[in-house]
């Protein structure tokens, strides 16, 4: 009977749990959808203005002192990201509404979501190029939180610190880039640094810039070296490797890259950089999809390729470069979120990824086997799909950019036959054919998860159908906007039997062949990569390890527990840094000027020298303490000698409850140690040490005193203490007024100086257990 | 430290100390003295009676506990900075009252920056006697 109570009372509470959960992530949805349509809506409602050549702008104040101010400016290129941003993101949020439906995340992956949405149009619209960074980091930070969104898997804590680390470390480069591009161009718009041309190419620090700013694009866009984070990257949900991982953010660099190309773009170096780790990449990944078996994986790769891909042609100026570039990247937008999306949905429904368990998947989930089907076609490059169109300019592209030709369209028909026959599998090996070996039978998922891939898939089809539209309104300023200079594209499905037709004959051929021998194929690439030095993670995990191993020895070297040790360093490194820099300048010593020793304060200084002497050769702590309250104390009598009451007064009482201070600790504490201590051996080290910092400290003292003052701040004080801020007592008028920053600042260092004493005692206390 | 002789006097020299702080830290403005002098010479006064009757009878003077009077503090100076915004100056400006004002006196002068030395006099009482009563507590 009471287990039956408690059951029951479980069941409400946790019903109550869901509607509470479901309450919080439907307002959640409901914002970020909103976001996104209106996001969509507002940049549909530009597009003609923007196709006619007038950006959308606007601009608000932020940090003027700074000059950061938020300047958006949206032309052709920021359009297109626009339009792939928040109309992909409106399909994702209705897709993760589906796919989280009963998740206790649900809420916070939306809210994610959104953030990342909005950080992302953030940086595809700013026109200030540090306003720019702040949006790169933003995504950079969302990302971090959407990987590890299971933060409860190992797996995806790591990806997510490794994804931070990585594309983190590449934004860091590009901040110092972004600034150094601005020093040198003088101006830190973009659309000043794009209108004055190639200006920056000729500055003497170019290849630094060059090098920091790719660095940073590099990273983001999963470019070889730092390609290995974007597969890991996967342990992320389906609809965040769908939005984030494969249509959006990593292409940020690809975008950086398209907007700054007509400035840093048209040296050598740009094309050496960009064709040789495009062409790495592309090459490298679509040989690593092949050997997957796990078909996010697969796709994760895929992405890479035609990211790599992207990025060689960025290496070219020539319109056509940048036509395919631009083409390519609404092609694989397209397709890749759409089977993304579809392999989260066979995930949910199956529980599997991997392609040797699943099969003829059509018959159970028909719909999104219909929109998976046709993104694989265009993945394939099969007419009519915008793919198609794009293979062709990319292989029209290599034909006309490459000074030898043949071994970059080798590269380029191996990399898309390797796309064809990655697609076939998923055609025919995973939707339409195949035999499946998962035991449960799977179901057709909820309308919001299907249409996301269906609107994409049709989408590819559309565009290829009717490429008109799109090429006027969206390509043709997006091109523009990369070349900085009005371009005029035409693109059709049908361009008669030319060379790219062919090239594109035999890149099915040859797919559907690797298609029937993927397996060998598979097994063959993963000899060759066996015998391959290590790269990427492997690297990535070997600096880690060496940097946590540094950092911790260093640290038990330094931080050693002991007081005496601490000094040593402190006082150490104040004589010599202090001496070299008086080496180098040197101190004028003119003693006329030095005022004559009173007998008073000559008693005074006898009386500290010698307490200074009792302290040095004392055997009891409490003798110690109270030598060196003397010598305080005659440091007070000073002040007062020359007029600096409050000083004396605040040295006065800081020496003494600095005695009964020490005085309380160490009366607890045993006798010095016996002079055979090891502490002896170090007397003569000490020593040293100690008379160097005495005569360093004499040496600036006498300069400083011999320096004639500027007294412009003393009359500034002197005149306006009483009248501006009511105080005859200067130094106190300083402290709480004129200066009263510094002094909350020095009053919250005494706050938590204090709390954490107080901390550090009871914790002490509590990890020796109770008394 | 049970002494009769030292505990008697202690608990006249507290008293002593705390109002000699209090006037330190009102005349500051305009002789020698403020908030971090005042609060130091109460620390001290609070601590020889603490020294006399053990930090039990330290926190019971204090009657609220040292790191909240800390916070207190922190919070009276950040507030005293706040209030001249409400007056579109800037941050830590000095705001004056001046009481019995006429044409030829200046009257009594009040100002945020009084209340600004509050908050600094609070932090350094309940910072240094924190610490004493700690030590004295816990080794």
């Amino acid at each position: 009977m009471p287990a039956d109570i408690t059951s029951q009372t479980n069941a409400y509470s946790n019903s109550e749990i869901r509607k509470g959960i479901n309450g919080s992530a439907n307002t959640a949805f409901a914002c970020a959808l909103i976001s996104a349509i209106v996001f969509f809506v507002a940049y549909l409602s530009q597009v003609s203005s923007i196709a006619a050549g007038t950006p959308w702008t606007f601009s608000g104040e932020w940090v003027p002192r700074l000059g950061v101010q938020l300047d958006f400016r949206v032309d052709g290129l920021s359009l297109l990201f626009g339009l792939l941003i928040s109309g992909i993101g409106i399909l994702v949020f209705l897709y993760s509404y589906g796919y989280f439906k009963v998740h206790k995340g649900h809420a916070r992956l939306q809210w994610l979501l959104l953030s990342f949405m909005l950080a992302m149009l953030g940086l595809v619209s700013s026109d200030n190029i540090i306003l720019l960074f702040i949006f790169w980091e933003l995504t950079t930070i969302t990302s971090f939180l959407l990987v590890g969104f299971d933060h409860e898997n190992t797996q995806a804590r790591r990806s997510a610190l490794q994804a931070l680390l990585v594309t983190g470390g590449g934004g860091l480069a590009l901040l110092v880039g972004l600034i150094m591009l601005g020093q040198a161009s003088g101006s830190y718009l973009l659309s000043e640094i794009i209108a004055s041309g190639s200006a920056v190419t000729e500055h003497e620090h170019y290849p630094v810039i060059l090098t920091l700013i790719l660095l940073g694009a590099f990273t983001k866009s999963a470019q070889f070296p730092f390609h290995f984070w974007l597969p890991n990257a996967m342990a992320a949900p389906s609809p965040v490797s769908a939005y984030l991982h494969s249509a959006t953010m990593v292409k940020a660099g690809i975008y950086l890259m398209m907007r700054l190309q007509s400035s840093l773009g048209g040296t050598e170096e740009w094309f050496y950089a960009l064709s040789i780790a495009g062409g790495i990449t592309a090459v490298w990944s679509s040989m690593m999809a092949l050997r997957q078996t796990d078909l996010k994986l697969m796709l994760a790769w895929t992405t890479v390729m035609a990211l790599g891909t992207i990025t060689m042609f960025l290496a070219s100026n020539l319109q056509i470069a940048a036509l395919a570039a631009v083409t390519f990247l609404i092609v694989h937008a397209f397709y890749k979120c759409a089977l993304f999306l579809a392999i989260g949905n066979v995930d949910k429904s199956t529980g599997t990824r991997d392609f040797n368990k699943l099969g003829s998947l059509v018959r159970f989930m028909p719909i999104t086997a219909l929109g998976a089907v046709l993104a694989a076609l265009s993945m394939a490059g099969f007419p009519p799909f915008l793919g198609f169109i794009g293979k062709e300019l990319i292989y029209e592209g290599t034909l006309t950019i490459a000074d030898q030709p043949w071994i970059i369209v080798a590269a380029a028909v191996a990399a898309n036959a390797m796309m064809v026959g990655i697609a076939l599998t998923f055609i025919f090996r995973v939707f339409l054919g195949g035999e499946s070996t998962i035991t449960r039978e799977p179901k057709e998922v909820y309308a919001v998860m299907w249409v996301g891939p269906v609107v994409l898939a049709i989408a590819g089809l559309l565009t290829g159908l009717l490429p008109g539209q799109i090429t006027e309104y969206v390509i043709q300023p997006a091109v523009s906007s990369v070349m900085a200079a009005s371009a005029e594209v035409k693109l059709s499905l049908w361009h008669g039997i030319n060379g790219p037709l062919i090239l594109s004959i035999i890149t099915v051929a040859v797919g559907i062949m690797l298609f029937f021998s993927l397996s060998i194929v598979s097994r063959m690439i993963n000899n060759l990569v066996e015998k391959l030095p290590v790269v990427g993670d492997s690297a990535y995990e070997f600096l880690l390890n060496r940097t946590q191993f540094v950092a911790s020895k260093l640290t038990n070297r330094l931080q050693t527990g002991s007081l005496s040790h601490y000094l040593t360093i402190v006082f150490m490194a104040f004589v010599v840094s202090v001496a070299v820099t008086l080496l180098y300048h040197p101190v004028s010593m003119d003693f006329d000027r030095l005022t004559p020793v009173t007998p008073f304060i000559a008693i005074v200084v006898f009386l500290m020298i010698s307490a200074a002497l009792v302290l040095t050769f004392s055997n009891t702590r409490l003798l110690a303490i109270c030598a060196l309250g003397v010598v305080g104390s005659g440091v007070a009598v000073l002040f007062l000698v020359f007029g600096a009451i409050d000083v004396a007064i605040t040295q006065l009482m800081v020496e003494t409850l600095f005695v009964v201070l020490i005085a309380t600790v160490l009366i607890k504490l045993p006798r010095f140690p016996d002079q055979t201590d090891p502490a002896k051996t170090r007397g003569l080290r000490d020593a040293v040490i100690a008379i160097a910092a005495g005569v360093v400290m004499a040496i600036i003292t006498l300069g400083v005193s011999l320096t004639p003052l500027d007294l412009t701040v003393t009359h500034f004080f002197e005149e306006n203490s009483l009248a501006q801020a009511y105080g005859r007592n200067i130094v106190n008028v300083i402290l709480v007024d004129f200066r009263a920053l510094d002094t909350l600042g020095e009053v919250a260092v005494v706050a938590t100086a204090a709390l954490a004493v107080i901390a550090l005692l009871k914790v002490r206390v509590h990890a020796q257990g109770p008394r | 430290m049970n002494s009769l002789i030292f505990s008697t006097i202690s608990r006249l020299l507290v008293g002593l100390m705390l109002l000699f702080s209090v006037f330190l830290l009102w005349r500051g403005h305009n002789e020698p003295g403020g908030g971090f002098i005042g609060g130091l010479v109460a620390a001290a006064g609070i601590i020889v009676y603490g020294l006399a009757e053990g930090p039990g009878m330290m926190r019971k003077l204090l009657r609220i506990a040292p790191q909240t009077l800390v916070l207190i503090g922190l919070l009276t100076s950040v507030v005293s900075g706040l209030l001249p915004l409400l007056q579109d100056s800037s941050f830590l400006t000095g705001m004056w009252l001046f009481i019995g004002a006429t044409e030829t006196e200046k009257g009594l002068g009040l100002g945020t920056p009084l209340i600004f030395d509050i908050g600094v006099y609070l932090v350094v009482v309940g910072g240094v006697s924190g610490m004493v009563i700690a030590l004295e507590e816990e080794l």
